[in-house]
């Protein structure tokens, strides 16, 4: 059941974006187009662009043309704390000021479905249990975060981005510095996730294998410009990504399940 | 998933997050230490009195020692001491940054800048007696703001040199207010040098219930946006991505601790190390939810302030420390000390 011929308006859909930050331009004419139920991957080099677009994405930065809509709304009608219960965000850098437990992180995505002083509901509570399940977190939940690995830090931002019950979830290398076990497992809750709520998925990656292997489509970004986009055998292809990348690339099919699989092909000593 | 089943851990573990008992409990526990602190600065001091002939005859030196010079002591102390652990704690939450404190950043300073040059100024040009205050909390608010950007690198908050910003600020108010005290005349000069040691001598119960009156309105607005002060600590993009208007708060920030700043200062003079000492503690023993931690750090910070002064009035008694001075002693060695642990693992506390 792909969601590419519903009729109701794209869960996010952005056009003709340029942005930057003053006097270096970074995006220049994006569009993207995510369905509800459906995880786009956003790929290319460094300095591509990646993190700004979803930044745009997010609304934390204003794009200097273009727009940005939701559900057919103007990201910029939107109120911020409304903003907060539709989208959520998970950023490269997770760092946290002062000792707070796993679970007080989690429950602080809770906030913007309560008031200033109110303290969480039992409600709230089995929301971010859940969340702390999918992660794998329920044992860690008393401890502090400062006390975790970075792997375990990532999953419990993740976890705190599922407990704001988003609708769109925008992830900035979700599984950069993850082992084999917790990269699968994360994109398996994600891919779960679209089908059980209809969230839709942004996410950057550099990991290009999990990207033919998890997402329904692929934008390839360069320079700050789209190269390709669309499912991920057509955007990533040998010829794509020698471009892009400027390296040789071998694509080819996993002789066991039939998946993409994306090898690096330059070898050390053959400059011919 | 069904949550009945699956996920009974975070339940049975409560200090795993701030529930309203808890909240409840530690602020009880903590308000019963504070009216012993109370009691004890009440009782004891240089001279030896009687509570029994200082409640039944109003005539007696007994009286006169508890009622007028004792209570409203204690009460200033209370209030001084609550509104500086608050204040610490907010601006601690406002740059992510646990060594962060009025009288280290130089806003205590600006501060008691701001009340001399309205002390000095009202006496020539006559002018209310709110004029002090009035200073105190503009000159706060400003030195509040200009650190703050002052230690922005990039747009983002760089801890060490916040640090050095605060630094300076205290070397540069410490030098005007030297410049002030030679050139005016030498009727002043005791009470600027009370300034600049932070003292709680002689206060009257009008002064104390001002000072209350402006500490308790800075306070409630901070204890309001006590849950957005928790999404700071995430930053601020993942805090303004989680609802928070950062711009908002930080500027509610600002004003409201530089209300309460302005009016401490105005009354005791520069007393630092107190908004530092109180919340690393109580952080340490409770967690770190502000919602707790705001109220925790108004009662310490009371309970904290009382028994400094009282050590200040009978550890050398008949003579007097000035109560900065013992916060400071104290203070000293605890930043240097967290100043270390910070090192070693940075803004984790």
């Amino acid at each position: 059941m792909r969601p590419a011929s519903r009729d109701t308006a794209a869960a996010m859909r952005a056009s003709a974006i340029h942005a930057g930050y003053p006097g270096v331009p970074v995006l220049h004419g994006v569009a993207i187009e995510v369905a509800a139920g459906e995880m786009l991957a956003i790929v290319g080099p460094n300095g591509a662009g990646k993190s700004t677009l979803l930044k745009v994405l997010g609304g934390s930065m204003k794009p200097r043309a273009g727009s940005v809509e939701l559900f057919g709304r103007p990201l910029a009608s939107i109120d911020r704390r409304e903003l907060a219960r539709t989208v959520a965000s998970v950023g490269q850098e997770n760092a946290v000021a002062f000792r707070f437990t796993v679970l007080e992180i989690v429950l602080m995505g809770r906030a913007p479905h309560l008031g200033a002083f109110r303290f969480e509901s039992p409600h709230d509570l089995e929301i971010a249990s859940a969340a702390l399940d999918r992660f794998d977190l329920l044992d860690l939940a008393a401890r502090h975060v400062q006390e975790l690995s970075g792997g375990e830090r990532k999953r419990v931002f993740l976890a705190r981005a599922l407990a704001q019950e988003p609708k769109i979830a925008l992830l900035d290398e979700p599984t950069a510095f993850l082992d084999l076990k917790h990269v699968a497992d994360i994109f398996a809750c994600f891919r779960e996730l679209c089908t059980e709520r209809g969230m839709a998925v942004v996410a950057t990656l550099h990991d290009l294998n999990a990207a033919a292997l998890y997402a329904d489509r692929v934008l390839l970004l360069a320079g700050g410009g789209a190269v390709a986009y669309g499912t991920p055998a057509e955007v990533l292809t040998a010829e794509n990504l020698r471009r892009v990348y400027e390296t040789d690339v071998y694509v080819g099919r996993n002789p066991s399940t039939g998946a993409l699989i994306i090898l690096p092909a330059a070898l050390p000593n053959a400059r011919a | 998933m069904n949550p009945a089943a699956g996920n009974p851990a975070p339940q049975r573990n409560s200090a795993a997050h701030l529930t309203r008992a808890r909240l409840l409990s530690i602020l009880a526990a903590l308000a019963i230490a504070l009216i012993v602190c109370a009691a004890a600065g009440a009782m004891f001091g240089s001279a030896h009195i009687s509570l029994v002939r200082a409640f039944s005859d109003p005539a007696s030196p007994d009286h006169a020692i508890f009622f007028g010079a004792r209570l409203p002591r204690v009460l200033m102390g209370v209030i001084v001491g609550a509104m500086l652990a608050a204040v610490g704690t907010a601006l601690q939450a406002l740059v992510r940054n646990p060594l962060a404190e009025g009288g280290i950043l130089g806003i205590s300073g600006g501060g008691a800048l701001g009340a001399i040059l309205a002390l000095v100024m009202s006496a020539k040009l006559g002018g209310g007696e709110a004029a002090v205050p009035l200073c105190a909390f503009g000159a706060a608010l400003l030195s509040t703001v200009a650190v703050y950007r002052l230690a922005l690198v990039d747009g983002q908050l760089e801890p060490f040199t916040l640090l050095l910003v605060g630094v300076i600020f205290n070397a540069f108010w410490g030098a005007a207010i030297m410049l002030v005290n030679s050139v005016v005349n030498f009727y002043y000069a005791h009470s600027i040098l009370f300034w600049l040691m932070g003292s709680l001598e002689a206060p009257t119960y009008r002064e104390a219930a001002i000072v209350a009156a402006l500490g308790l309105a800075g306070f409630g607005v901070l204890l309001f946006r006590a849950r957005d002060l928790n999404l700071l600590s995430l930053g601020d993009e993942s805090a303004a991505e989680l609802g928070v208007d950062v711009d908002r708060l930080r500027r509610t920030i600002f004003v409201s601790t530089s209300v309460m700043i302005g009016a401490a200062v105005s009354v005791s003079g520069i007393i630092s190390f107190v908004g530092l000492i109180v919340p690393h503690t109580l952080r340490l023993v409770f967690g770190a939810d502000h919602r707790l931690l705001l109220p925790a750090s108004l009662i310490g910070g009371a309970g904290f302030m009382v028994a400094a002064d009282l050590v200040a009035r009978v550890a050398i008694a008949p003579a007097e420390i000035p109560v900065g001075a013992i916060t400071a002693l104290c203070g000293g060695p605890f930043f240097i000390y967290m100043l270390r642990r910070e090192g070693r693992r940075p803004l984790s506390l």
